[in-house]
């Protein structure tokens, strides 16, 4: 692809190194009512080329984890503690300066809103081409060139008249068309893709995945996809990590995971999700209350409050991360799903009336209260 | 797409509610026009839930509001219980839409956030009702309680201290109170995770049950709205494609539309094969310059000269089941082309 003549990769030795480690990585927002711990103790790491789907509910903190890898969390209230190598370079401490020559070029990111994240005055082709020339020093004309080139790799019709227009004059689809196009325009090894489809309609959204996964092959690139929708990351990545209160609560080679669900918050997920193949009327199994708050997260288990399976233990000690059966597979949980221990729980607990186990069982209970009143009890 | 014809009309029994011919166009100076919504025609039976589903841009949601006639029908007929709505000026139309309600997409923006909880909810009945104070108050805590909120507690609450799921609720409750035959729930969670919406699609069926509602449900996730509904319409461009009991729409659709949005609909399966080959690269036309002939043919991989041509009416597949397409996927039954109007 002519865009990326100058990709050092293509002549690179492929390391087997990970191209990504991050060890107990944590950020916290200072706010006036105390610390937001919205990533709080993140451990991973990613092979080249490979993707890595994140899920998790709004306000899991699977965004600021995903920029706080990139540093794009630059507010003087982001405290990012942890380890983040990238290529075996530390990018923790790094400043927006020093990350500036590692954005576009090595790293990159595609946001969710294709409306907002192109600029609404700059024409569309100035948005590629500005990029080649900063980084990669090529002349107008053949930044120009390249930039048609890109245009065309992410299937835009027309693309010499595509690159003076304005971005109100395309669709949402195409907008992110342009934003994936811009984000590749310097070859980077690593893309982050962050609910690159949740703004989109379900044919467009199809169009886009196809789009960058084919992007993802040609160019091997690494890639990490957040969503929320667990039916985007399950014919798209390698591995799945599902995350809950700014920790990562079960991490899984894809298939693994949708056949052998050890979290319980994986499992209600799942499970909430209506699915066309049931038939209409379907009761769904519903995850009572909702996410608790990062400044004062309860104690134990952070899951706890919420899950069918809850017993005492859950609520005073945290549990670790403990390997599952296949390889790659890990799991924070004291009473893991599919275990004796965890259904003698949910039946106690359903004897006992919990409302969260009531509301996994598709019962209704007035439930949004649940987290704030438990939280109250701590 | 076709959409036009009425085929699909039930007649042998009372309809809750009968929309013909519906069509919505905005005028957008220099004599240019939104195509909106052109003509289509359902009907609902009472108890019944209609789910309507489409791209955006399709005119799902002008649809609900033409209902409530907001806007106006730029021409065609919306009886409820055999009265035309089109034709109600003022305060007759005003009385009326009392037994019409809306629930909006976005919970937190649709209430007032200067008001209590208890005002929000009451307030339909303040205009409308001639009760006393506590004779409202009791209504209103009886439906506060029958979404799962504690009256006593929310009351006196204003709306930003609580979550999305939690506003849904009350815009819920504030439909209800009202006693209407009719709510039109426009996307009503597609703002919200997937497990608060799962409380509030459980919920609906409930109270739907409970106080006897008929839907009319607007979505773009196909999976919700099979969930939810017991008829489906397919909407395209302002025109209806499909229309079906929904089971029956999911294991057979006719329309390569329809067959097209489900196989874009992403399976939380990592074993399930995702087919490329009814993938279109193409976006959606402009509603401004609508294709001739079937409105979908420009993206249809069946599409040939007829479809150019002819627009499609709606033919019968069984009793249960209607499409309206040149080259539908299922056999049709009998080729039962409906005479215009």
């Amino acid at each position: 692809m002519a865009a990326a003549p100058q990709s050092p990769r293509l002549t690179e030795q492929v390391s087997e190194d990970p191209l990504l480690v991050v060890e107990d990585l944590r950020t916290h927002f200072k706010v006036e009512a105390g610390m937001v711990k919205a990533v709080d103790g993140v451990s991973f790491t990613l092979d080249r080329g490979k993707t890595l789907g994140i899920v998790g509910e709004s306000g899991s903190g699977k965004t600021v984890l995903a920029r706080s890898i990139m540093r794009l969390n630059v507010s003087p209230n982001a405290i990012t503690t942890g380890s983040v190598r990238y290529n075996g370079e530390e990018l923790v401490g790094k400043s927006a300066k020093q990350m500036q020559k590692l954005w576009g070029v090595e790293m990159a990111m595609v946001f969710q809103d294709p409306m907002t994240s192109l600029n609404p005055l700059v024409k569309v082709g100035r948005q590629l081409t500005e990029h080649l020339r900063y980084h990669l020093g090529v002349s107008k004309k053949e930044a120009r060139l390249n930039a048609i080139e890109l245009l065309k790799s992410v299937r835009i019709p027309e693309p010499e008249n595509r690159f003076g227009v304005y971005p109100h004059e395309m669709s949402g689809g195409m907008r992110q068309r342009v934003c994936i196009a811009s984000a590749l325009a310097c070859g980077p090894k690593m893309l982050f893709a962050d609910e690159p489809t949740t703004a989109l309609d379900v044919t467009v959204q199809h169009q886009i995945l196809n789009l960058l996964q084919k992007q993802q092959e040609d160019r091997f690139m690494t890639m990490i996809l957040v969503t929320h929708d667990l039916g985007v990351v399950a014919g798209r990545t390698d591995d799945i990590a599902v995350m809950y209160a700014g920790r990562m609560v079960e991490k899984a080679p894809t298939k693994h995971l949708f056949a052998d669900m050890r979290h319980p918050y994986t499992e209600a997920l799942f499970r909430s999700i209506p699915k066309t193949s049931n038939p209409k009327h379907t009761r769904l199994s519903a995850i009572a209350g909702r996410p608790p708050d990062l400044i004062n997260p309860p104690p134990g288990c952070k899951f706890s409050p919420r899950c069918p399976y809850v017993q005492d233990r859950c609520r005073s000690e945290e549990p670790q991360p403990q390997p599952a059966a296949a390889p790659g597979h890990s799991f924070s949980c004291h009473f893991p799903v599919g275990t004796p221990e965890s259904r003698a729980a949910f039946d106690a607990n359903f004897e006992a009336g919990l409302p969260q186990t009531l509301a996994a069982a598709g019962e209704i209970v007035a439930t949004e209260e649940l987290v704030e009143t438990s939280g109250a009890v701590n | 797409m076709a959409g036009s014809g009425k085929a699909h009309l039930r007649t042998d029994a009372e309809n809750l509610l009968q929309v013909e011919d519906l069509t919505v166009e905005f005028p957008i100076g220099k004599d240019r026009v939104v195509y909106a919504v052109s003509g289509i025609s359902f009907d609902i039976r009472k108890g019944e839930t209609l789910g309507l589903v489409g791209e955006s841009g399709c005119g799902k949601s002008t649809t609900g509001k033409a209902i409530l006639q907001l806007p106006r029908p730029t021409s065609g007929s919306v009886k409820l219980r055999g009265q035309e709505l089109t034709e109600l000026e003022g305060q007759e139309l005003r009385a009326k839409r009392t037994d019409l309600q809306m629930i909006f997409q976005d919970p937190i923006s649709s209430l007032n956030p200067r008001r209590r909880i208890g005002e929000v909810v009451g307030e339909p009945l303040r205009v409308w009702d001639s009760g006393s104070d506590e004779e409202h108050w009791e209504k209103i805590s009886a439906m506060l309680d029958a979404v799962g909120l504690d009256p006593d507690v929310a009351r006196y609450k204003h709306p930003h201290e609580f979550s999305g799921g939690q506003c849904q609720r009350i815009s819920i409750a504030r439909a209800l109170v009202m006693e209407p035959d009719l709510i039109i729930c426009d996307e009503p969670v597609s703002a919200l995770d997937v497990s608060v919406q799962a409380q509030i699609l459980n919920m609906l069926e409930d109270l739907k049950i409970k106080y006897g509602l008929t839907l009319v449900f607007i979505a773009h996730d196909l999976a919700v709205v099979k969930n939810i509904s017991d008829r489906v319409a397919v909407m395209y461009l302002g025109k209806m494609c499909e229309l079906s009991e929904s089971d029956e729409l999911y294991a057979n659709p006719a329309h390569p539309y329809t067959n097209l949005l489900m196989e874009s609909t992403p399976v939380p399966d990592p074993l399930a094969v995702i087919d490329d080959s009814m993938l279109s690269e193409g976006d959606l036309p402009s509603p401004m310059n609508p294709p001739s002939g079937c409105r979908f043919r420009t993206r249809c991989h069946l599409a040939d000269e007829i479809c150019e041509r002819a627009e499609p009416q709606m033919q019968r597949i069984n009793d249960n089941h209607y499409v309206a397409c040149h080259h539908p996927l299922v056999d049709v039954a009998e080729v039962e082309v409906a005479v215009g109007n």
